[in-house]
Formats: structure tokens, C-alpha cells, sequence
């Protein structure tokens, strides 16, 4: 029952994408609805991803402090467990999960109120098809996006370590510096991009899956926004693991 | 014309519509009535072809919707306007911007040109000086001129209207009802509502299709509705003692 349900919301969500990536009916429509969608879905997501960062930096960096304290292990650790932290999980993975809840419900809410509204009927009685006219945008607009947000997040995780070292006593700054700089591997940069263009595009496809699908009122509006939470995490997660088998192994 | 034969659709097993047949005219006001859950709903979803019927035909001056391809559908919709029941404007959008998004999305119109379309056809529906508002801001009844704005900007040939009347005052519910009336005549347009409204009913059924229990019960006009004698239609538009002493007064009254 679960297996055959599992297929059938599969196969439902592919045929749903062969709608969102077909050909835009209008250019201009869709170029001036993506830069709306990346003022929408990335930008206004910029301070959150800010805030969020600079104070988990802060956490690790304590923790990696609090943790490897040990005659055996440099005190430039916990720059460079820090550092690798960020790269290869927060600013990745985490961040999805994060965004995830932001975007992904905002998504699901707005295409399921559409819905409900017959606004996505009107759409369909026009002749506009309106998977690729409302999801496209979304999902095109994100991926471009991603890399900006993972950046910002890197930048201020790092920050937010290195205030630790600079209002703190337990690291000192050049130490924590010099743990920034020591081993680079910039793969892993490049690790954490790859990653979040793929957990960017579950997080919208996912999400504008759910919202479309909607049927009911706003109780089902509700649920949809929170299946698409849960079930793009789901899928964030799992995608986790192949991605980092495949990418670092 | 619109020519519906021998449509039936299902739900879970559950028959809405049991071979439903029916002709709405062009240039008149064509009327589907019934009760809630009587399919009439279901009927305009299969017309429009947001709901596929498993049987019959559905021909827009013979052209069969349930036979065509996927852009022969997109083009038959361009010659479509419908007004939801709730109207179904874009939240994001103005007043202007809803009006215009056909026009921009289906037309090679400049700017300018959208522009004076888009202002001609709220004036045409009495609706000035709310270009920049959102749905959000203006009142249900100038929701449904401004949806039904949006719906003759292209020049539909076929014009569908979902309740136009639902959650409206009466004085309202006329005006949209002499409004839909006027463009239907104007433009020479197949228009099907649906409605339970009996002003309506009474006020602008140039041709009525009385839906009971997913059947076709009866096919009149507003003139004919009063002389009927089919129970079931009488028991639904006579329901109250206004409607039955109008009925009383215009019988009496229309004899020789």
C-alpha cells in the first residue's frame, strides 16, 4: 500500500515536472517573473540565512573548542574544524533544511492558495500552462540564487567564529586564523554548491508539487505547506548521503 | 453554439452526470440551474474541460473539445472567458495587471496598447479609477466587474460564469446580471451561467437547463418557467411565497 502510494505520488510529481519544463508561452513573462521570484525566494531570504549563520558559526566554534582541547590536538583546530564544518555540512545541507521551512512552506502556501482561489483554474481557462508559468520562475530563480546564499553563509559562519575568538579568551585570533587557512581543500567549496543546486531544486519542486495538488480549503492549504516541509527534508537528507558517497569518495 | 450530448462523468464511482444533452445558444443568456450537488457545476468543469467526461460530446460550433489535441485545446481556450464563482483574480496583480494578463500573455499589443484595451474593458463593465488597486482592496461586487473585465478582453466567443452572483447584495446581483446580459447581446456571445440565483432565473434566462440529480429535467425560458408544470423545477424556483405570488401575478396577468 505504501510502496504502490510512494510510485503513484512519484510518477504524479514527474509528470507534473514534464508540465513545469516545457517552453514558456511568453519570454518576457517569465524573465520578468524569475527576478521577482529571486527578490522573493532569495533575497528577502538573505537575513535570515545571516543571522542564523553568523550564530551557529559562533556554536561551533566554541564546541570544536570545548570538544579538542587536548595537548595532542594544535589549538588551530578549531579554525579549521570550524571552517570544514561549514563547507562541507552547514552551508549545504543545514542551510536547505532551513530554507526548506522558509521557502518551501511560503511556496506550497502561496501555489495552494492559488488553488483554492480557482486562481490556477483561471490560468488553465486561459490556455497558460500553469505549472511552467507559476513553478519555472520558482524553481529557475532559486537554483540561480543558491550559490548567492551559500556564499553569504560560509562568509558569516566564519564570521561568527572568528567573533568568538575575538570576544573570547579561548581561542586567539591569529590561532583560529591560521586554522582557517591550514589544509584548504577548495573542492570542498565547490562539494557544498553542488550539493545545495540540488537541495534548491527539491526544496521548490517539492513544495510547488504540494501546493498544486491542493484540494479542499485552508485546513488542506495548511497540510500541503507541511508535507512539503517534511517530505523535501525527507528528500534533503537522503539526497545527503548519495551526493556526499558520490562527490567525496 | 455550445452542443453538450449525452455527457457522463463520475467520481469514485459515484455517476454526477448521467448522459446530460443540451444546446446553449449564441447571443443569448444560457441558464444552468439546480441545487447544490446536482452536477450543474460539474457540467460547466466538463464544458470548459477542467473535468473530462468518460462519455459524450462537447462541440463549440461542432468542434469536438473531448476529441481535440493538446493545441487545439489552448487555441479553443483563447476564444474562452470565464468568471469563477469566487472570481479568481491574481492576488499579486492590480486591477489593471489582471485585466491586461491575457492580453499580454496571448496578444502581440504593445504596452500602450494593453493599456487602453485593459481601461476600455473596465470601463465597459462601469469600473473607473480602481486601476492600481489590488483584489485585496475593492469590494466582491467590483471583483466580479473586474473578473469579468478580464474575461472579455480577448473578445471570448463563449462566455462562462461560475455563481456570478454568490456573496453579492441584491441590488449588485442585478447589476452583474444586466451587465452580463448587455455584453452577451453586444458581443454576440454563447454565455452560460450557472446559478441557483432566481432573480437571475427570472431576469435574464433567455434559455434555462434545469439539472436535477445529474439528469437534464427540463429546457425553457424565463417566460416558459412560469406556466411549467414539471414538480421538481417548480419545487426549486417557487420555493419561497415572493417567488410564488410573482408567478400568480404574471400568469394571471398574461392571460387573454
Amino acid at each position: 500500500m505504501l510502496i504502490s502510494h510512494s510510485l503513484a505520488t512519484f510518477g504524479r510529481y514527474c509528470l507534473f515536472m514534464k508540465r513545469v519544463f516545457a517552453i514558456p508561452d511568453r519570454w518576457r513573462t517569465f524573465g520578468s517573473r524569475t527576478v521577482l521570484e529571486i527578490s522573493k525566494l532569495g533575497v528577502d531570504s538573505i537575513p535570515l540565512v545571516m543571522i542564523i549563520s553568523l550564530f551557529i558559526g559562533a556554536v561551533i566554534a566554541i564546541q570544536m573548542q570545548i570538544n579538542i582541547s587536548s595537548p595532542l590536538i594544535p589549538a588551530y583546530s578549531v579554525g579549521l574544524a570550524t571552517r570544514d564544518i561549514v563547507l562541507l555540512e552547514f552551508s549545504n545541507s543545514i542551510l536547505c533544511l532551513i530554507l526548506a521551512g522558509k521557502v518551501g512552506s511560503n511556496i506550497a502556501s502561496e501555489i495552494g492558495t492559488m488553488r483554492v482561489t480557482e486562481q490556477i483554474d483561471a490560468l488553465d481557462i486561459m490556455g497558460v500552462n500553469s505549472a511552467n508559468f507559476l513553478v519555472l520562475p520558482k524553481v529557475v530563480a532559486f537554483l540561480f540564487f543558491m550559490p548567492v546564499l551559500v556564499s553569504f553563509c560560509i562568509a558569516t559562519s566564519i564570521l561568527g567564529g572568528f567573533g568568538v575568538a575575538v570576544f573570547t579568551e579561548i581561542i586567539t585570533v591569529s590561532r583560529f586564523v591560521y586554522g582557517l587557512q591550514a589544509m584548504f581543500n577548495e573542492w570542498y567549496v565547490w562539494y557544498g554548491l553542488i550539493k545545495s543546486l540540488f537541495f534548491s531544486f527539491i526544496i521548490t519542486s517539492v513544495a510547488s508539487y504540494y501546493g498544486y495538488y491542493v484540494r479542499g480549503g485552508a485546513l488542506e492549504v495548511g497540510k500541503a505547506s507541511t508535507d512539503a516541509v517534511v517530505y523535501s527534508s525527507i528528500l534533503i537528507l537522503l539526497l545527503d548521503v548519495i551526493l556526499t558517497k558520490l562527490l567525496l569518495q | 453554439m455550445i452542443e453538450v450530448k449525452d455527457v457522463t462523468k463520475s467520481f469514485d464511482g459515484k455517476t454526477i452526470l448521467h448522459g446530460v444533452s443540451a444546446e446553449f445558444k449564441t447571443g443569448k443568456t444560457n441558464l444552468i440551474i439546480g441545487q447544490s450537488g446536482s452536477g450543474k457545476t460539474v457540467l460547466m468543469k466538463s464544458i470548459v474541460g477542467l473535468v473530462r467526461p468518460e462519455k459524450g460530446q462537447i462541440l463549440f460550433d461542432g468542434r469536438d473539445l473531448l476529441k481535440m489535441d493538446t493545441d487545439q485545446v489552448k487555441n479553443l481556450r483563447k476564444e474562452i472567458g470565464m468568471l469563477f464563482q469566487g472570481s479568481a483574480l491574481f492576488d499579486s496583480e492590480t486591477v489593471l495587471g489582471n485585466v491586461s494578463f491575457p492580453l499580454r500573455m496571448f496578444t502581440a499589443m504593445t504596452e500602450a496598447e494593453i493599456r487602453d484595451r485593459a481601461q476600455f474593458c473596465l470601463e465597459r463593465v462601469n469600473l473607473k479609477g480602481a486601476d492600481s488597486k489590488y483584489p485585496s482592496e475593492i469590494s466582491g461586487g467590483m471583483q466580479k466587474r473586474v473578473a469579468i473585465a478580464r474575461a472579455i478582453a480577448l473578445n471570448p466567443k463563449y462566455l462562462f460564469c461560475d455563481e456570478p452572483n454568490s456573496g453579492l447584495d441584491p441590488r449588485t446581483s442585478i447589476l452583474i446580471d444586466e451587465l452580463l446580459s448587455d455584453i452577451t447581446h453586444e458581443y454576440n456571445i454563447t454565455t452560460i451561467i450557472n446559478t441557483h440565483d432566481m432573480n437571475s432565473v427570472l431576469g435574464i434566462g433567455e434559455n434555462i437547463i434545469f439539472i436535477k440529480q445529474g439528469y437534464r429535467e427540463w429546457v425553457g425560458d424565463m417566460h416558459q418557467i412560469y406556466t411549467t408544470d414539471n414538480e421538481a423545477l417548480n419545487d426549486f424556483v417557487f420555493a419561497n411565497d415572493l417567488f410564488q405570488k410573482v408567478r400568480a401575478y404574471v400568469v394571471q396577468n398574461e392571460k387573454p
